[in-house]
């Protein structure tokens, strides 16, 4: 039963990379978002401090 | 009846409205997914002339109708910058362009894959692969413009004139199996009248659909904050939204 659904008819080896690199295109996307993210909250925490110090 | 359009128009109001919505659409998307798989993977049955490989089309189909989707967000917040000098509007669009070309791409690969065993090829210059190659590049094309300048504004100027001018490819790539002879199948769901599909293979695709359109949701949520953030960064609303 398990075998059969692995095998996928015989299709395995193009049905699993398919569900696989979309998978990796999704994960990709959730990560370099949550990376530019932080990157941008880091840049405007350094802006922020900065334009304080100048201010002083 | 437009202050809700107005309000889109203040970077604090959407970075505000960008993270609060953002779990829920994730969520959304998590659930929605979880039920496509499961059931386009183990319920849905073979198809009688593709067997299982058909089921690539639950990752291929919502892949190529989000590359068309969130080109069109991409072309209409673009357009709306354009015309009316709202920056968030490039925002959106600068938050789109990567995402609609990952969605290009898997659209692209998947179907490949797909094509091996159904055709004989994993390529063929067909009308529906070419013109959705083209999308890929124009997605390209855009995010290289935007980050082509050295002042920002006119890089998201060009950027979005680019995305305007380039909307003429979505009709044709969603047209392509209709106006040309190609050897990929027509519309199936995304079509005038019924889905010539039997329930138990469709409702995991709308299912897997509606998930992709919630992570694109998600997904841009975050880029948004992203991009308002980086446009907008000594700004003295920004204090307050890097704290919580």
């Amino acid at each position: 039963m398990m075998s059969n659904f692995w095998s996928m008819g015989g299709y395995a080896r193009y049905v699993w990379p398919c569900f696989g690199f979309a998978g990796v295109v999704l994960a990709w996307n959730l990560w370099a978002a949550r990376r530019l993210l932080a990157g941008a909250r880091l840049r405007s925490a350094r802006a922020l401090a900065m334009a304080a110090g100048d201010a002083r | 009846m437009w202050t809700w359009f107005y309000k889109l128009a203040s970077p604090p109001y959407v970075y505000g409205v960008a993270a609060a919505l953002m779990p829920w659409l994730l969520g959304g998307a998590a659930l929605a997914m979880a039920y496509g798989l499961i059931a386009g993977l183990a319920v849905a049955p073979p198809d009688y002339q593709q067997g299982d490989a058909f089921r690539m089309i639950y990752v291929h189909v919502p892949g190529a109708i989000l590359s068309l989707t969130v080109y069109m967000v991409m072309a209409a917040a673009s357009a709306v910058a354009l015309i009316w000098r709202i920056k968030v509007g490039h925002a959106v669009a600068a938050a789109s362009a990567p995402i609609g070309a990952s969605f290009a791409l898997m659209a692209l690969v998947t179907g490949s894959l797909w094509g091996r065993p159904m055709w004989g090829a994993y390529w063929a210059w067909d009308p529906r692969l070419t013109s959705e190659l083209i999308l890929l590049f124009i997605y390209f094309g855009v995010m290289s413009l935007r980050s082509a300048f050295e002042d920002p504004a006119r890089g998201d100027r060009a950027a979005a004139l680019l995305a305007v001018v380039g909307v003429v490819n979505v009709p044709i790539v969603h047209f392509s199996v209709v106006w040309w002879n190609s050897l990929h199948q027509g519309a199936t769901i995304v079509k005038l009248g019924a889905p010539s599909m039997p329930g138990s293979m469709l409702w995991p695709l709308l299912s897997m659909w509606l998930g992709f359109m919630l992570f694109y949701g998600a997904v841009l949520c975050t880029r948004l904050q992203a991009e308002v953030l980086n446009r907008e960064r000594q700004a003295a609303w920004v204090r307050e939204a890097i704290k919580s």
